[in-house]
């Protein structure tokens, strides 16, 4: 398994002007990004959401790269998304999948059958012309260039370290830096296509 | 109202609607009724069509879809809109999507007793979920389209169009 923030490092490398939806990813990747204006952490809208909302941008704004780090809880939520996304075929869509094995944010429940679940043999078969499975950073590091370098859609399954939270949500220290409103404003003003609320 | 001289509710009427109000993608999921509007949208070069295997998922690509500078449009019957509550409120109200949701309101009648618990929890689940709807049965009530779409524009929230005979006369 490999820690979030350090994937997340070796990416950073090879983003270039892609929009990237951060997901779970988002509180290590605002301490990283340096191109703030085109990253979306949006937080938690709605669980299982994820992979909609970078499916629209990508299909939004064909001429340029979406990334997005779902996880597997919030996939094993809308699988049959993955259908719609192989149907789409955005070839600027490229979607990693945080699988921790386990519902981290609510105190770290294992999902269901957890350790035994193939995610990128799902993409495969729903459609993702590619697909592929990680565990370790040195095999992910040395994957990722040509992973980048193809177009999309791409299925990419991460084993990553779960970083567990147990404490009341209200209690929890934000990691955000701006709030989503900001978040959507700014990303729209980048694309050019006028103000969001 | 929806006797015998009136005209129903007409799959034409509705994409009028749609490319009047500059819809550019049309996120669904089929029900029982909107065959005939399928076959219209998929004939329409200016669409593109977004099918979703559950309804929910259709409020989070509506929403990439907007923020990244399109104008979606999500078409659904009532028992997906209402499986779609969380999304509904986390991905159109949080993020403030100016969408319109045409939804089929199965198991609308305006004769006799509803029988169908769809329809018995359709418009309190719109009134639950603070989401403002429009009911059309007819093309004369289509000007309502038109009204839902300027209304989730001026007021940067989502707006249901409820469709209580579709394309058909079925509840005739």
């Amino acid at each position: 398994m490999m820690h979030t923030a350090e994937m997340l490092k070796v990416f950073a490398a090879h983003r270039g002007d892609a929009i990237v939806v951060p997901g779970r990813g988002g509180r290590h990747w605002v301490k990283l990004s340096t191109h703030e204006t085109l990253d979306v952490p949006v937080g938690d809208p709605a669980m299982g959401g994820h992979a909609g909302f970078a499916l629209g941008l990508a299909l939004a704004q064909p001429k340029r790269r979406v990334v997005l780090f779902d996880s597997e809880g919030d996939i094993l939520m809308s699988l049959g998304m993955l259908t719609t996304i192989a149907e789409q075929m955005p070839t600027n869509f490229y979607h990693f999948l945080l699988d921790n094995e386990c519902y981290a944010t609510t105190g770290g429940q294992p999902v269901p059958n957890a350790k035994n679940v193939a995610y990128d043999a799902i993409a495969r078969g729903a459609g993702y012309p590619r697909a592929f499975a990680y565990d370790e950073l040195e095999a992910f590091a040395h994957g990722l260039p040509d992973i980048m370098a193809e177009p999309g859609p791409v299925f990419v399954a991460l084993k990553v370290l779960p970083e567990v939270e147990n404490s009341p949500i209200g209690r929890r220290s934000r990691w955000q830096t701006r709030t989503r409103d900001k978040v959507l404003q700014d990303l729209r003003s980048e694309l050019g296509v006028g103000s969001a609320a | 109202m929806n006797d015998a001289t009136t005209v129903a509710l007409s799959p034409e009427t509705v994409l009028q609607h749609m490319k009047q109000a500059g819809v550019t993608d049309v996120v669904w999921l089929p029900d029982s009724e909107t065959n005939w509007l399928y076959m219209l949208m998929k004939a329409e070069p200016s669409l593109r069509l977004v099918g979703v295997t559950r309804e929910g998922h259709a409020c989070s690509i509506a929403a990439g879809l907007y923020i990244g500078g399109r104008k979606p449009l999500i078409l659904i019957q009532n028992t997906g809109m209402m499986e779609s509550g969380d999304s509904i409120r986390g991905w159109l109200h949080g993020l403030h999507v100016p969408v319109v949701l045409m939804v089929g309101y199965r198991g609308w009648t305006r004769h006799g007793v509803n029988s169908d618990t769809a329809a018995t929890y359709t418009e309190r689940f719109l009134h639950a979920f603070d989401l403002n709807y429009y009911l059309v049965e007819t093309d004369a009530d289509a000007p309502r389209i038109a009204i839902a779409f300027e209304e989730a524009e001026r007021l940067q929230r989502p707006v249901v169009v409820l469709v209580g005979d579709e394309y058909h006369g079925f509840n005739r």
